[in-house]
């Protein structure tokens, strides 16, 4: 078997003592699209942080295609090739639009920190920014300062940014929260076509979308995985029907 | 300002603005170096080219400036010190060419002051960019009040309370040029100023000039994209010292002296101050408000002993009133010009315009009154706009208080009237999000 697009080692995070990840293992194969679900405060947006290096681990492992990038700052996992949208909207509000787009593009496109390149000059820079706007459905919004974009723009926007640049493995926090039916078929839409030939985990709450976006999911509850399956060997688990799926399911 | 600038029509608008500006990209560079090299023969007195000197190196530090504040997100309180620095190394740099033991011609000088700005900037920024906010503003603090200490101590150096001075026409003539009148240094410091807000220009539209935006909007996010925020804030503050060192060589070539007096925390927040005004939000900000602070700082600094007392009150009354300066006072009113209806702002503008100066005069004078009365009480007639009276009579007090006390109370009423005139001259049909 090839090796994992992404690997967690019983990985461990204390908040002033209270362990709120407890030795959580989780292996997600390349050009998977994996699930993530479980309840409020599970873990799961901390889980994220700990892979991106936004919050440091407590103990365990985190490995990208098999090279250990436990603990490594959030810009040496982006440029390791992961990419990650957060639960709560995190984009450029002072900025268009295009430039939100282009800037994410800069460096995956081998800008670093150059002073010596225009950025209005470089053309595939450009198309590709032009390209991604258009994707996203927001090119009548090119222009528009990203603060006044309605929501769901805004969360179209976090993705057109994580998915900017081609990471291999894209990790998505609740994409469609907040989100009407219609949008929410947009946004799945959209997640489907920009993950073609990626790895994909994604943390969502709405079962529907789950069920019709994963190849696999786990079921994280109280800081641990308790399952991991297909959908259907997922919906059938005593113990995920006992802690969460059950509630879950009732109320969609 | 920012809720006056709603709805998606009036953000087309202000898009329209600046892609206009940007399709017509050279147009500006030629006519700046058109008007820069006509300015002297307009104005051909020696005090107006003086000050037109003042106001290009001014305008070099504040952009120099902006490249932190605006651009970046990051609040200096330290800024002259790159100037400084610049400026004392280009005035030795003067001297020891003036001894023949180096061939530099002074139109290089500034480049000289502007590697040295880069590389003071490149220490102190290896370790002030690490955090931004309270920290970084903190220890430029500390680096400017400590350069400030050290040109007492570093006599060799810095030349003590005197500073130290040189003479730039000792250098090896330009084309003939040896840069003794004004007006020669004049069209070297123009040179400089376009040169440098040009580059300044292109700064902003490279990849790192791009993030620095990014850090300063959402420093997070960026590191999330592939940058270190600490090193794009580094590669912006580093870009800041070369830019104000170069400001510190055009005053050095200009004044031919250097003292602690322009490094010292007093000139950092000049610069700020000077800034602030022109509009941090705007990349040409600052030369409006270079030019304007220099302005205020030389017709009024001459007339009264309280320049600093009414700076501090117009930098007070800027971050209160108008944040976004006079480059967003100018821009606020492109939304009611692109809909036709500037002409109807112009009846109450005119009706306010009268209280208001009435009360800014009144005020000015009663505060210049007490002033005079308190440090000059011996003189019995003082001169105030041009008129000379009696400060033992009781007349003149009883007529600026009426003018402050009137001139407020009738001013409140009517801006009412301004803001709703504004309501009106920028309301767009169901655009209230
Ligand atoms: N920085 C922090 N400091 C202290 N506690 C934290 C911190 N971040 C998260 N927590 C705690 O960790 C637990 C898990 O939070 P997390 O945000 O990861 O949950 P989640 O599974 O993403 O929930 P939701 O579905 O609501 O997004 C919560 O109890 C939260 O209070
Ligand atoms: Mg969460």
């Amino acid at each position: 078997m090839a090796v994992e697009a992404l690997k967690l080692d019983n990985v461990k995070k204390n908040f002033a003592g209270t362990e709120i990840i407890r030795g959580l293992n989780l292996s997600v194969a390349q050009n998977e699209r994996h699930a993530v679900i479980g309840p409020n405060g599970a873990g799961k947006s901390t889980c994220y942080n700990l892979i991106t290096g936004r919050y440091e681990l407590s103990s365990g492992r985190v490995y990208l295609k098999g090279e250990d990038i436990t603990n490594l700052q959030p810009y040496e996992v982006k440029r390791k090739g992961l990419s990650r949208s957060f639960q709560i909207t995190n984009i450029f509000p002072k900025m268009s639009v295009f430039e939100n787009v282009r800037c994410s593009l800069l460096w995956a496109m081998g800008y670093k920190y150059s002073f010596w390149h225009m950025v209005g000059g470089q053309s595939k820079l450009n198309e590709d920014a032009e390209k991604i706007i258009e994707e996203l459905n927001l090119k009548d919004r090119r222009n528009t300062l990203a603060g006044v974009l309605s929501y769901a723009e805004q969360r179209a926007l976090e993705i057109g940014i994580t998915i900017a640049g081609g990471s291999e493995v894209i990790l998505l926090d609740e994409p469609t929260a907040g989100m009407s039916v219609s949008e929410t078929e947009y946004i799945v839409g959209l997640i489907r076509k920009v993950t073609e030939g990626k790895t994909l985990l994604v943390v969502e709450h709405d079962m529907g979308v789950v069920f019709d976006l994963a190849d696999r999911i786990s079921v994280l509850v109280y800081g641990e995985i308790i399952a991991t399956g297909t959908p259907t060997e997922v919906k059938e688990n005593q113990a995920v029907q006992e802690a969460y799926l059950g509630a879950a399911m009732e109320e969609h | 300002m920012a809720c006056l600038v709603r709805g998606s029509l009036k953000r087309k608008i202000m898009n329209n603005i600046i892609q206009k500006s940007a399709l017509s990209a050279y147009v500006p560079w030629v006519v700046s170096a058109i008007v820069l090299s006509i300015l002297p023969f307009i104005f051909t007195g020696g005090g107006a080219i003086t000050i037109m000197n003042q106001i290009g190196i001014t305008i070099v530090l504040a952009m120099s400036y902006n490249m932190l504040l605006g651009q970046g997100g990051m609040l200096s309180f330290g800024h002259a010190v790159y100037m400084g620095i610049g400026g004392f190394v280009a005035v030795h740099v003067m001297n020891i060419v003036e001894n023949e033991s180096l061939w530099l011609p002074l139109p290089l000088l500034p480049l000289v002051g502007g590697l040295v700005g880069l590389g003071f900037a490149t220490i102190i920024g290896s370790f002030s960019t690490r955090k931004a906010g309270t920290v970084f503003a903190m220890i430029s603090l500390g680096i400017g009040e400590l350069i400030a200490a050290c040109c007492i101590i570093i006599t060799v150096f810095f030349g003590g309370e005197e500073g130290i001075s040189g003479d730039r026409t000792m250098a090896p003539p330009t084309f003939g040029i040896e840069f003794i009148t004004q007006k020669e240094v004049y069209f070297l410091i123009a040179f400089w100023v376009l040169i440098s807000v040009f580059c300044m220009y292109l700064f902003t539209q490279t990849p790192v000039g791009k993030m620095a935006n990014a850090v300063r909007d959402n420093p997070e996010r960026a590191e999330f994209v592939g940058y270190s925020m600490r090193w794009v804030r580094f590669v912006s503050f580093c870009a800041a010292g070369f830019f104000a060192g170069i400001a510190g060589a055009l005053f050095a070539i200009n004044y031919e002296i250097l003292t602690e007096q322009n490094l010292n925390l007093n000139m950092s927040f000049q610069v700020l101050l000077a800034t602030y005004i022109g509009g941090v939000g705007f990349f040409l900000g600052p030369i409006f408000g270079a030019i304007l602070f220099t302005l205020l700082q030389t017709v009024i600094g001459l007339q009264t002993d309280l320049w600093a007392l009414y700076t501090g009150i117009v930098f007070i009354l800027m971050v209160m009133f108008l944040p976004a300066g006079l480059t967003g006072l100018f821009a606020m009113h492109l939304i009611p010009m692109q809909l036709g209806r500037l002409g109807m702002l112009v009846r109450p503008y005119a009706k306010i315009f009268i209280p208001g100066l009435a009360f800014l005069i009144g005020s000015i004078a009663l505060i210049e009154l007490i002033n005079h009365a308190r440090h000059h009480g011996e003189e019995q007639f003082m001169t105030l706009f041009w008129i000379e009276f009696d400060t033992k009579s009781f007349l003149p007090w009883i007529v600026f208080t009426l003018m402050v006390v009137v001139g407020f109370y009738i001013s409140r009423i009517i801006a009412r009237e301004v803001t709703e005139a504004w309501g009106e001259a920028t309301f767009v049909e169901g655009e209230r999000r």
